[in-house]
């Protein structure tokens, strides 16, 4: 097991190092000039000249990317070139709106997926698992951030009932967590659907039901302990995935996190603060799909990993 | 007595063929799949949707009431707002007073030839890349694979936001950001799947009877991953779709003034409380695309993988 982990923290370490070079030469071929985005549309040339000089921008790219990584080994992402402030900050500053965001969208996905999987598989063939198959698939093709808009124009406007966009307290984190979701809901809801129905044709089942079970504690104690397995993996996967992936929701509510953060340094040609993101955001992802996997390991004993 | 005969004195009237001893009608798997596709009422949904897309894209100047570009000046309120759907401007007008409904067909054209060239060639690269890994495996299949697992771990997104920034606005420069990351999940499967085609006896017998190795991949192999070649690429539109739309709603897609579902949805943000419906129909456009696509590769998928068949 040790070993295992062990394999997979170098596996991590690589992804993340192949990330950095990816992105680092990414930055390279590119045909703008940082320094002359950075000095703006009125600087000179002696100005870019020095902002080059400034961020060392004059050297080879070679000497650039070791040096990058040098600082990275001694814990120095760097200063963004936009803002002088370290990376580090700006990451950690960025990370708790990202991770509130990222649950409550987790919540709220689990919440409506469970709820309409299982009612769907309950009611096989009946018109309610219909009504909810369709919902599922309208969902799925919901695009997250103009659905985001649509529930910013209906629930902060119309109706005004929660903030138009912001970062703060419960009432902003409706909205975006919503508007995250709602569609990813739809994957939820399929899967427990086919899962629940494939449990419920089980022995044990038909034995509990047999003990004279009511189907509510039937579905509750036997049927969802084990359908929740393979949910398990994916929620812990789309909450990596959420942490530094939902930039355009986050640009539509205005809310401060990792990938509206790296989406304006990227906008801003500001490598240091990509480079940074990218190195976090990956690195999330990577433990997050290793605790799952422990996880999951955990739960399903016929599951060995190795 | 006379009507008593030896057998094979008569000429025996030539006996009706019953059913079992006909031919069996040829029927070959594609047009199996045609037939069961035809029978799932949600596929074919799917499928009406997509082909409705693809009239309205492909004849965009025929169905567009007008220029997708042209600025009406009565297209504008007095204080310069967009004007609501009305008799002239069917869906209303958008921010520069342009007819939406033909941004709409326009962008439609432009939309789905991005995600299905993005897709064309991200699938491309897939088979390659998947082909080379299943069909040679050992050091390649090694190398190939690891390199799919850390694609498969990037953050994506923001990947895709640094080099659509530093490449040129262009449609060119939105299809290769797209394609770029969308090869590696499609060629871990193919490269399954070819695993386990290579190890059956067509194989062996066209490589017994020297058929060279490149000959057999492309002959033998390839035909058989169609299938799944097929179902791909359909339940891959969608999320081209989607990141077309959202690399234009940044600002880094489609360059305006040409229309895409993106593009526009952006040129609403700033006035969607005066004026939803710039806003609100290209991001319907996208829904039904991906609703359509989403729908037709489910079908297709029960289609063509006949151990799925109900």
């Amino acid at each position: 097991m040790s070993n295992y982990i062990l394999r997979r923290v170098f596996w991590i370490f690589l992804v993340m190092f192949a990330a950095i070079t990816f992105t680092f030469f990414l930055t390279y071929v590119i045909p703008a000039d940082p320094a002359a985005q950075i000095a703006g549309p009125t600087a000179g040339a002696r100005e870019i000249e020095n902002i080059r000089k400034d961020l060392a921008l004059d050297q080879p790219v070679h000497v650039q990317y070791f040096n990058y990584l040098g600082n990275l080994l001694r814990g120095d992402l760097g200063r963004s070139w936009m803002f002088r402030r370290p990376v580090s900050d700006a990451i950690l500053g960025a990370l708790p709106a990202s991770f509130m965001l990222a649950l409550a969208a987790g919540i709220v996905e689990l919440l409506i997926g469970a709820i309409i999987g299982t009612i769907s598989a309950v009611y096989r063939y009946h018109w309610i698992d219909r009504v909810s198959m369709i919902f599922a698939l309208i969902a799925l093709s919901l695009p997250s951030f103009w659905f985001g808009l649509i529930l910013l124009y209906v629930f902060g406007f119309l109706i005004p009932i929660f903030p138009l966009g912001g970062y703060g307290g419960i009432q902003h984190l409706v909205l975006p967590a919503l508007a995250v979701g709602i569609p990813y809901s739809a994957w939820y809801a399929r899967m427990l659907r086919s899962s629940i129905r494939e449990i419920l044709g089980e022995d044990y089942v038909r034995t509990a039901r047999a003990k004279g079970q009511r189907d509510f504690r039937v579905i509750l104690k036997h049927v969802m302990p084990n359908a929740l397995i393979p949910v398990v993996t994916m929620w812990g996967m789309d909450l990596g995935r959420f942490i530094g992936g939902l930039a355009l929701v986050e640009v539509i509510f205005g809310w401060p996190g990792l990938g509206w953060q790296a989406v304006q340094a990227a906008k801003n040609l500001d490598v240091p603060v990509v480079m940074g993101s990218v190195l976090f955001v990956s690195a999330i992802m990577s433990v997050m799909n290793l605790i799952v996997d422990i996880v999951y390991g955990w739960l399903d004993p016929r599951v060995r990993l190795s | 007595m006379s009507e008593l005969s030896f057998p094979g004195s008569q000429a025996t009237p030539p006996r009706q063929l019953d059913a079992l001893e006909r031919a069996p009608k040829q029927r070959s798997y594609w047009s199996d799949a045609w037939v069961s596709l035809l029978c799932d009422r949600v596929a074919l949904a799917g499928g009406i949707l997509v082909v409705l897309m693809f009239f309205l894209a492909v004849g965009a100047d025929w169905f567009a009431p007008y220029d997708p570009l042209k600025q009406f000046p009565e297209g504008l309120t007095a204080r310069g707002a967009p004007i609501e759907p009305n008799a002239q401007f069917l869906l209303g007008t958008d921010n520069l007073g342009r007819d939406l409904l033909s941004r709409l067909i326009w962008g439609g054209r432009i939309s789905l030839t991005v995600s299905i060239l993005a897709n064309l060639v991200s699938l491309a690269v897939a088979i390659v890349v998947g082909g080379a890994a299943g069909f040679l495996r050992g050091a390649v299949d090694t190398f190939v694979m690891r390199t799919v697992d850390i694609a498969l771990s990037f953050p994506t997104l923001i990947l895709q936001i640094a080099l659509a920034t530093v490449l040129p606005p262009s449609i060119g420069t939105v299809i290769v950001v797209i394609s770029i990351f969308a090869w590696a999940y499609p060629a871990r499967v193919f490269r399954g799947q070819i695993l386990s085609i290579r190890e059956r006896s067509f194989v062996e017998s066209a490589r017994s009877i020297g058929a060279s190795e490149l000959r057999i991949f492309v002959r033998h192999i390839l035909p058989q991953l169609l299938p799944t070649i097929v179902v791909y690429f359909t339940i891959r539109v969608p999320s081209a779709i989607l990141t077309e739309a959202s690399l234009s709603f940044l600002g880094l897609g489609v360059p305006p003034p040409t229309p895409s579902w993106g593009n526009m949805i952006l040129s609403g943000y700033q006035l969607y409380r005066q004026a939803p419906w710039v806003v609100l129909f290209p991001g319907f456009a996208i829904m039904i695309a991906v609703l359509g696509f989403n729908l037709l590769g489910d079908g297709l998928r029960d289609a063509l993988d006949p151990r799925e068949r109900r």
